[in-house]
């Protein structure tokens, strides 16, 4: 109960529901789709770069408020930083959720992110807060 | 049997506290079915049809009346019509590959229903590419059901073979299959159903539907995991080549050639899932000491309640026929606006158990326009308690998303 309290709270509502990182980029660089064929999530990513700083990033699509949250919040956590720091806060944030050791410094770094720490608890929706996450490390050589 | 004695059969319902609404996706098995299984590896574990000693012999005897017990069941003609699979997916494998790839050519036609689960609709697909025959799907209309004037459009001269559900596994839609049967024989279209949804909640008689092929699988009639059945005309498999090929399935084997066992071993490679069969044969007994009538009855009253309780919420969709008589005991919904995972999560924080997503029915839900739906399907271990209870945590969940849906 307390899990479910905590992640389904202020923040990870409006994101869900009524985010302002859901649209369309006039001009993407990368644009690339995450799919989770078992639940029928979908999204669809686009990045803008600026050299190697990711200038601005949007997504489209359908899931359920986990997988849109974490992917509006992963918006946020990430746009003006380079490619190496994107990466490796995409590491911390998976290693959050998988229960991995992770150090307080590196926490931080998620910002807004680290309200997902609790789905670490809840196992079947793992892999909905994880889908933009691995798309996006995907995206970024 | 009143409800409270039967719930008593099931340990799991009473060891976990949990409103388990998830049957359409496995039922929980009563202490019968467990007792046989461990009774089988006390008692008479050995590998059927392979040894002269007097254990060897009883398990094949315990194997082979299970598979007569199964005849009955379904009255069929002959045990010889019934082969054990894995599940209900491979015995449609065995038909779109050993029936299928040799009966169809390019340009006939392979007719589906929209409903169908994926296991009944992927393996055709194959058979399509390889063939070429065309894939051409029977609709649903805004009632969830198929037309009288949809299986006449769809099912014609060319149609070598119809695939079909008997019941929707996600909009509990009963297909009136024995009229869609008589059909397609009259276009000379083979027929296969998908007896999976069905079979735990009535009777089947496949004479009397005339099908050609039907499939079950166990797990979801109180019977173990692994275990399913293919029945099939005898004149039909008799003509068909084997599936699977290794052992227990041949008559000779050369270097180069080899001639095969006659029916039903020749569709039975390796050693089987026994205690499987052993199972499935103790949950045949249970549901007959029961009876169809009786769990029909229980059903009705509870799915009837169910509907009743789940229309008066204004907040959800209910994707069901009006026509009752048609309709089993799968309810899908959704409330509005919120996905039916989140749904199931908060649910599965008040112990009820709800399955969500697409139910291996991508096509169905597509054609709907909706990406996925919580559905809660019933068994006759449920009661009216288990509605309120899910009723009260869909209040909940409603609730908690409530001010953060776009009005």
């Amino acid at each position: 109960m307390n899990n479910l309290n905590s992640i389904y709270n202020e923040l990870i509502m409006e994101h869900s529901m009524n985010s302002y990182n859901k649209k369309k980029l006039e001009k993407a660089d990368l644009c690339d789709i995450g799919h989770n064929p078992n639940c029928g999530d979908e999204i669809t990513l686009e990045v803008k770069m600026n050299g190697n700083v990711i200038e601005d990033m949007a997504f489209s699509g359908h899931g359920c408020a986990i997988s849109q949250a974490s992917t509006s919040i992963m918006i946020d956590t990430l746009k003006g930083k380079t490619i190496e720091e994107a990466k490796e806060i995409i590491k911390t944030f998976i290693s959050m959720i998988k229960r991995e050791e992770v150090n307080e410094d590196d926490l931080e770094k998620l910002e807004d992110a680290i309200a997902f720490k609790n789905v670490s608890n809840m196992p079947a929706r793992v892999k909905c807060a994880l889908l933009a996450w691995h798309t996006l490390d995907d995206m970024l050589l | 049997m009143n409800i409270e004695e039967i719930k008593n059969d099931f340990p799991l319902l009473k060891n976990r506290n949990i409103t388990y609404l998830d049957s359409g996706a496995t039922t929980q098995k009563p202490n019968q079915v467990i007792d046989a299984v461990k009774s089988f590896y006390e008692n008479f574990n050995a590998n059927p049809h392979r040894g002269a000693y007097s254990l060897s012999m009883e398990a094949t005897e315990m194997y082979e009346n299970t598979r007569e017990k199964i005849a009955k069941f379904i009255n069929s003609r002959q045990a010889q019509e019934i082969i054990f699979t894995k599940n209900a997916s491979e015995a449609l494998n065995l038909i779109a590959y050993s029936y299928g790839m040799d009966n169809v050519k390019k340009d006939d036609k392979i007719v589906l229903s929209i409903m169908e689960h994926h296991s009944n609709l992927v393996p055709w697909q194959k058979v399509s590419k390889i063939t070429g025959a065309k894939l051409e799907y029977m609709y649903i209309n805004d009632n969830y059901e198929i037309s009288d004037e949809e299986i006449e459009k769809k099912i014609t001269d060319n149609t070598r073979i119809v695939a079909i559900t008997h019941v929707s596994n996600v909009l509990g839609t009963i297909n009136d299959v024995k009229k869609i049967i008589k059909y397609a024989h009259r276009k000379g279209a083979v027929v296969v159903v998908d007896a999976s949804q069905s079979i735990p909640h009535m009777k089947i008689d496949v004479q009397d539907l005339d099908c050609d092929f039907l499939v079950f699988s166990g797990h979801k009639m109180l019977a173990p995991l692994g275990i399913g059945v293919l029945y099939g005309k005898k004149e039909i498999l008799n003509k068909m080549t084997p599936f699977l090929m290794g052992g227990d399935m041949i008559e000779y084997v050369y270097e180069q050639e080899t001639t095969f066992a006659p029916l039903p071993n020749k569709f039975e490679a390796g050693t089987q899932n026994v205690e499987g069969v052993i199972g499935l044969g103790s949950a045949i007994d249970y549901i007959e000491k029961i009876g169809y009538d009786k769990i029909q009855e229980i059903e009705q009253e509870v799915v009837n309640y169910a509907i009743e309780e789940l229309k008066r919420l204004d907040f959800l969709e209910l994707y069901l026929t009006s026509n009752l008589q048609n309709h089993s005991s799968v309810i899908s919904f959704n409330i509005k606006g919120v996905h039916p995972h989140d749904v199931a999560s908060i649910l599965d924080s008040e112990g009820v158990c709800v399955r969500s997503g697409n139910h291996c029915a991508q096509p169905l839900l597509r054609y709907m326009g909706i990406d996925s739906t919580c559905r809660a399907s019933f068994y006759f271990y449920n009661n009216k308690e288990d509605v309120d209870k899910l009723i009260k945590a869909l209040n909940k969940a409603y609730k908690m998303f409530e001010r953060f849906l776009k009005k």
